[in-house]
């Protein structure tokens, strides 16, 4: 989904750390995805290189970090961590979860030249 | 969790870490080896300490920002805000109409997302309340920003209802917190059972379901019950209400939830 307007996002992230700490080159940005974040990353990958233009992570590779999946298991009351929104709880099997993280994304550190 | 890959030390059953670690992990802190202890508290051979700028900023925290304001002025007015989201065709419009008329006195206003045109906004305009239209052009959901600019054409009265029609889209409208107090999902029953389980994000973001244009029911054989088991799978908590904006089925219990939810905001801001 929008991933062109998340890397807009990302772009304004990196050029106010790059104002902040004074720097004109950026050759690295790592990114944390959720599993629920609907991030689809080959296209967050495209859209990374052609928003980054112009800017001072021009070229810049971008690093995506995977975070788990949670959810909150209604019958066991469990906080488990899953794969799919719609598997079955790991600890006792229930259908009930609800998602309580892995919609993440932010922009975890940047490496400056 | 290590800082440097960003793996966890948790597992997931059936699911292991594939990655090999071939960075150290420093902690000796009575050994006197103290790595990453660098501004960013992280250490990565081959690169230098103070290359590396730890940001741990949301991508959409511009969003989330102006969405806080929203919130805030909308807390201001005891105002109750709902995100209206489905997908096209669901009856939004409709049932955003019949809702108004219903509502009779209540202040209210309405926002209008779509891509193009100004139908929308001119429906609900035709039934007396305000309404301002947001075209999005190409894009596929509404966002904080254009939410706060239309609220500043709106002119809200206090103790009101906002409800904002996003853009008839089930994926990228999750996302985006626009300031509201709720988001509410209608589905109509032409769309099949499984729809909350190909869009699983929207209808977990949902405090409420609308069940919409039930009337239709016995003419396209569906499953009312397998559609309320579909969205209590992906979202346990949701509400879920059984409605037709044609014929007014149901549409008493929605009103008095959209009555209940401004009455708990009202009671909420009076025990601040």
């Amino acid at each position: 989904m929008h991933e062109m307007s998340l890397c807009e996002g990302i772009r304004t992230v990196i050029e106010d750390q790059a104002r902040a700490h004074n720097v004109h080159k950026v050759t690295r940005v790592r990114v944390e995805i959720g599993k629920f974040a609907g991030v689809e990353k080959p296209a967050l990958e495209f859209a990374f290189d052609v928003v980054m233009r112009g800017s001072v992570a021009e070229g810049a590779v971008l690093e995506m970090l995977d975070l788990p999946g949670k959810a909150m298991c209604f019958d066991c009351g469990k906080e488990v961590e899953i794969d799919d929104r719609l598997q079955p709880c790991p600890t006792c099997g229930g259908g009930k979860l609800m998602p309580t993280g892995g919609d993440e994304m932010r922009v975890k550190d940047l490496e400056a030249a | 969790m290590c800082t440097v890959c960003g793996c966890g030390d948790s597992k997931v059953e059936g699911h292991s870490h594939a990655h090999a670690h071939d960075h150290e992990h420093h902690h000796h802190h009575h050994g006197d080896t103290h790595y990453g202890e660098n501004e960013a508290g992280v250490s990565v051979p081959g690169m230098s300490d103070a290359r590396i700028i730890e940001v741990e900023t949301d991508i959409l925290a511009k969003n989330d920002a102006y969405a806080a304001v929203n919130r805030a002025r909308l807390a201001d007015l005891n105002a109750l805000a709902l995100n209206l989201v489905s997908s096209p065709g669901s009856g939004k419009t409709t049932l955003l109409c019949k809702t108004i008329e219903m509502l009779e006195d209540q202040p209210l206003a309405v926002i209008e997302g779509d891509q193009q045109t100004t139908n929308d906004a001119d429906r609900i305009r035709a039934t007396g309340a305000k309404a301002v239209q947001i075209n999005t052009g190409k894009g596929c959901h509404l966002d904080g920003h254009m939410v706060g600019h239309a609220m500043d054409h709106l002119d809200l009265p206090r103790g009101a209802m906002l409800f904002v029609e996003n853009v008839g889209n089930l994926v990228c409208p999750a996302a985006f917190d626009l300031g509201e107090d709720a988001k509410v999902a209608i589905l109509s029953v032409t769309e099949g059972e499984d729809k909350p389980l190909k869009y699983p994000d929207m209808f977990a973001a949902a405090r409420l379901a609308l069940l919409n244009k039930v009337d239709l029911a016995p003419y396209c054989d569906v499953n009312l019950d397998l559609y309320e088991d579909n969205l209590r799978r992906v979202n346990p908590q949701i509400d879920i209400l059984r409605v037709s904006a044609r014929t007014g089925q149901g549409m008493d219990r929605w009103l008095e939830w959209l009555r209940t939810h401004l009455a708990t905001k009202s009671d909420q801001k009076a025990a601040e």
